[in-house]
């Protein structure tokens, strides 16, 4: 068979383009880096300025207790303590919360309900906190102390529900027990549950339609469809939503700084007046900061950031990992 | 059952010209031939057929009326349990703790009366069932007691018309609230948001088009810092804008600052949500315009963002009630001031949280009352913003085919 066609050598293909096309090409391209240069230049100018307060107090930075600048005492380890600590108790309480609520909307809320509480959720979300904090400030505080008290009462025990008063007082001593890291959680507490509402009911929505009816088929109860499927599939959704709101819970500046009274030490019991998280140090310090003093704030506000993206990143991957994202793509 | 139709449309035989054809012409020349016209159908007296008999239907629900007997009589034993115990023998006191006996009683009741009926299956499923709705009613109130409480206590400074239309440089802390009001505020968030917008959405909407219609090599890279940065705390946005744009650049406090400590903690969210819209754009759109000739810029411009065009507005609006109603960007570069001023450029602006703040901080009762009203002021405009979202996402997808 030597007689076959020759193969014509292929067409060149050759594009180019548009002159209109590469000026939008260069448009865009500068946008994306001008953006990139926007909050990238965040993170770069913080760890810049950060370095000089890094570089003198060393490791001491992150043990020093107290912030005084006057006195060149600065650490942070008081105030990522409180940080830490309100961000904690703000998610002990807003975590079985928000898989309440979520379940409650995916699984048994009334079909014509169900819209209607979505955008409830979706509306706390954009609640200004400033409206959290005056709730948190006028109405609430002078309830929690009461129940501040009560705990105080009966697991003053333990150790970190204790607080230096005298519990026989004639006159109750409603301050002691006001602004305290209690409080600031419970209002930093309803901020983040509904973010983590919100992404918990979102990857509820997309359990398989076809294996909660095989477990309906099986038996189960609805409590049964929720455990045997809803949760391993929504796992992803639920840790995820929790670090989201974990991450908005550590940055939240101005409830903490309405509710808690500053207080630069590490403070174990959580229902006594005083504590201190970072942006609300910064909020209340940056005023009266100079110099050095700035970098000192630039470098809890770095420390802060870089708590936040681990958090985030970490949230981001597990939610991508899971199953429960596979079923986003359209 | 099917029943003949007893009017059956009538069938006429066609006339000359009437099919469009002008009767002074000769008629066009036809394949069809002419049809008789079938007999007219006699109606037809319907057949009565009967029903198959439908199998009966399986009740899915198993709770019945002794389920919904022992919630109620769950329900008030448990508080008459409470009201005997709590108020009258033991030594306690107080509304919460009285609310939180009750549940607990009822609880307790309502798990004993089903478990008398039913076995440990059922149990926990209406264990679940109602720890859920519990959850999910403690939210519903709380929400409610944040939005009402605000409103409630808020409405006397809304009340007067003042408070709309006059500053406060006039009004000390024991005026009352007949004079001055919260306009400088109101004026201030406004010119920051809109300038705050109008750096946001062009850069952000060109970046997410970069990264999804652009792309290349550093789109990765810009992607991950966008991510990134929506973690940004907004009181490092506000110290970066602080620290930048007053110490390094020496500006003074101004409304053009806060706009900018505003944008910097938009700009990624914005981004970030209009990549995430871009994307649901089908890529058989794009395809078909670049099918058609049409450059990859007037693919973009009127292809893909018209289609995204509801999304993207949802975005914005999203992003603008996140900035409007942060307060810890404008508390470090704003300035607080008593005065009216429209001019972004030079003096301090306050804006409504800023307001709000510096008001709360007061012991004065009607500095409070205005601190109140304007986060009735502030809240009222984010649910402004949220219900036009939801109207532009309604519309959006009722639009899309």
């Amino acid at each position: 068979m030597s007689d076959s066609t020759v193969e014509p050598p292929p067409r060149k293909l050759r594009s180019s383009l548009a002159p209109s096309d590469t000026i939008f090409r260069l448009i865009a391209r500068g946008g994306g880096g001008l953006v990139l240069l926007i909050t990238g230049g965040i993170g770069i100018f913080l760890a810049y300025q950060a370095k000089p307060t890094l570089q003198t107090y060393g490791w001491k930075f992150f043990t020093e207790q107290s912030w005084q600048p006057e006195a060149n005492q600065i650490g942070v380890a008081a105030i990522l303590f409180g940080t830490v600590v309100i961000a904690t108790i703000a998610i002990a309480i807003s975590f079985p919360l928000a898989v309440a609520t979520s379940l409650y909307i995916t699984e048994w809320a009334p079909r014509g309900l169900k819209k209607s509480l979505v955008a409830v959720i979706d509306l706390m979300v954009a609640v200004p906190s400033i409206v959290y904090g005056l709730w948190g400030f006028f109405l609430l505080q002078p309830w929690i102390i009461h129940v501040s008290r009560w705990i105080t009462d009966f697991f003053g025990w333990i150790p970190i529900f204790k607080v230096d008063t005298d519990p026989d007082a004639a006159v109750f001593d409603g301050a002691t027990y006001a602004s305290s890291a209690f409080i600031a959680g419970i209002v930093v507490a309803m901020m983040v549950m509904p973010i983590a509402c919100a992404v918990m009911r979102e990857v509820f929505e997309q359990t398989p339609r076809g294996e909660r009816e095989a477990a309906l088929a099986l038996g189960s109860t609805s409590w049964g469809v929720v455990r045997a499927v809803v949760l391993p599939f929504g796992r992803g959704g639920i840790i995820g939503g929790t670090m989201l709101g974990l991450g908005r819970a550590l940055g939240e500046t101005i409830a903490v700084v309405m509710i808690v009274s500053p207080l630069f030490e590490i403070n174990w019991h959580v229902l006594q007046s005083g504590s201190i998280t970072i942006s609300s140090m910064i909020a209340l310090r940056y005023g009266e900061a100079q110099g050095s003093q700035l970098n000192a704030l630039m470098a809890a506000g770095l420390v802060l950031f870089v708590i936040t993206l681990i958090v985030n990143l970490i949230a981001g991957f597990v939610v991508a990992r899971s199953r429960s994202g596979a079923g986003t793509e359209i | 059952m099917r029943t003949l139709p007893s009017t059956g449309p009538r069938y006429e035989p066609p006339r000359p010209g009437s099919n469009g054809a002008s009767p002074f012409l000769p008629p066009l020349p036809s394949s069809r031939t002419p049809i008789d016209p079938p007999d007219p159908i006699e109606p037809v007296e319907p057949i009565e057929v009967e029903p198959p008999p439908e199998p009966e239907r399986r009740k899915l629900r198993v709770v019945d009326v002794q389920d919904r007997a022992s919630l109620g009589g769950a329900a008030l034993a448990g508080l008459s349990l409470t009201w005997v115990l709590y108020s009258r023998i033991l030594p306690t006191e107080g509304t919460l703790g009285f609310i939180v006996c009750w549940w607990l009683s009822f609880t307790a009741f309502y798990l004993l009366l089903t478990g008398l009926r039913r076995g440990r299956v059922v149990l926990a499923d209406r264990f679940a069932v109602l720890l859920a709705h519990s959850g999910a009613a403690l939210v519903g109130i709380a929400l409610a007691t944040v939005i009402g409480y605000t409103l409630i206590r808020g409405a006397p400074a809304l009340m007067h018309w003042n408070f709309f239309s006059q500053d406060l440089r006039t009004a000390g802390p024991l005026e009352p609230l007949s004079t001055g009001g919260a306009l400088h505020a109101l004026a201030g968030t406004l010119i920051q948001i809109t300038m705050a917008i109008a750096v946001t959405l062009p850069l952000g909407v060109l970046c997410a088009v970069y990264l999804t219609e652009v792309g290349g090599r550093a789109s990765r890279l810009v992607r991950s810092v966008v991510e990134a940065m929506t973690a940004l705390p907004s009181i490092v946005a506000g110290l970066f804008a602080y620290v930048v744009l007053l110490i390094s650049f020496g500006m003074r406090l101004s409304g053009f600052v806060a706009a900018m400590a505003i944008s910097v903690m938009m700009l990624p969210i914005i981004a970030r949500s209009s990549e995430v819209v871009l994307r649901l754009v089908p890529s058989g759109l794009r395809e078909a315009s670049l099918a058609l000739g049409a450059t990859q810029w007037r693919t973009v411009w009127s292809v893909v963002l018209p289609t995204a065009r509801p999304g993207l507005a949802t975005a914005l609006v999203l992003g603008t009630a996140r900035g409007i109603g942060e307060t810890s960007p404008v508390l470090l570069t704003a300035g607080y001031t008593t005065y009216l001023n429209l001019n972004p450029f030079s003096g301090p602006m306050t804006s409504l949280p800023l307001f709000t703040f510096k008001m709360s901080q007061s012991p004065e009762n009607n500095y409070i009352s205005r601190a109140f009203g304007a986060a009735a002021l502030l809240l009222v405009l984010v649910l402004l913003l949220f219900a036009f979202s939801r109207w532009l996402a309604g519309r959006g997808r009722s639009g899309a085919r």
